[in-house]
């Protein structure tokens, strides 16, 4: 039971296909201003949802272990550009994520 | 009882116990909620106590809490009934109710579908049992 706190520092790392990264249409002019020299010229490999390769239908608000991998180090969702998650599941990993916060298995706001 | 014929849903009740309370007081506890829950109209199917476990964030100026969940089958009524009594039990700090058979019902579906589209049947159905029940830990 602990050990999922310990497991919260290391979080970051297992997140799937690294964060900063961005969909590969990234290059496209959304960056605002500063957009010309920001294009990327490397390829980025698609990202997949991973409750869609790994077929997790039931995404529940009691896996924190699971749920734990899509909120940040200070507690928010991360947004599905950074992880790869498809809509439908990503509306439902919301929803769990918002359940688990209010029976107090993920924090709203960490520190 | 005519409101157990009514509307009877299939609910998840999960509270947290305040982390003094020993371990008969628990069951105790258990035991007397459960009493009210039959009284009330509901089938108790499960409870299952998860241990104790840290919070997330401070709940009542505790840092700790003792799971418990039950499942169970009832109507709204029955529901709120039960509700008001874990608001009125100080023992219990913290409390979630979560209407599970819309979501049973989408993932049968899911199954099913998946199910029929692979043709090693007998294998990938018990895969997705034995995930689904997958409660944190």
């Amino acid at each position: 039971m602990t050990d999922e706190v310990k497991h919260e520092g290391s979080a970051p790392s297992q997140r799937p296909q690294g964060r900063p990264d961005r969909p590969e249409r990234g290059d496209r002019p959304d960056r605002g201003p500063g957009g010309r020299e920001g294009g990327r010229k490397f390829f980025r490999r698609k990202k997949v949802c991973k409750f869609c390769v790994e077929k997790i239908d039931d995404i529940n608000y009691k896996d924190v272990r699971l749920l734990q991998q899509f909120v940040a180090e200070r507690g928010k969702i991360v947004p599905r550009r950074l992880t790869g998650v498809c809509t439908p599941h990503q509306r439902r990993l919301t929803s769990a994520i918002k359940r688990a916060r209010n029976i107090a298995l993920l924090p709203f706001a960490a520190r | 009882m005519e409101t157990a014929t009514i509307m009877q849903r299939a609910y998840e009740l999960m509270f947290i116990v305040r982390p003094d309370l020993l371990e008969e007081d628990v069951d105790k506890l258990i035991a007397t909620l459960q009493g009210h829950a039959t009284n009330a109209g509901a089938v108790v199917q499960n409870t299952e106590k998860m241990g104790k476990r840290r919070l997330a964030y401070d709940v009542k100026k505790f840092q700790d809490g003792q799971y418990v969940l039950f499942t169970l089958n009832a109507d709204g009524k029955a529901i709120h009934e039960l509700e008001r009594r874990l608001r009125v039990a100080e023992q219990v700090i913290k409390f979630i109710t979560v209407r599970t058979d819309e979501e049973e019902q989408r993932l049968e579906k899911v199954r099913k579908i998946r199910a029929s589209h692979t043709k090693r049947a007998p294998v990938e159905p018990a895969v997705a049992e034995s995930e689904t029940p997958a409660v944190g830990a």
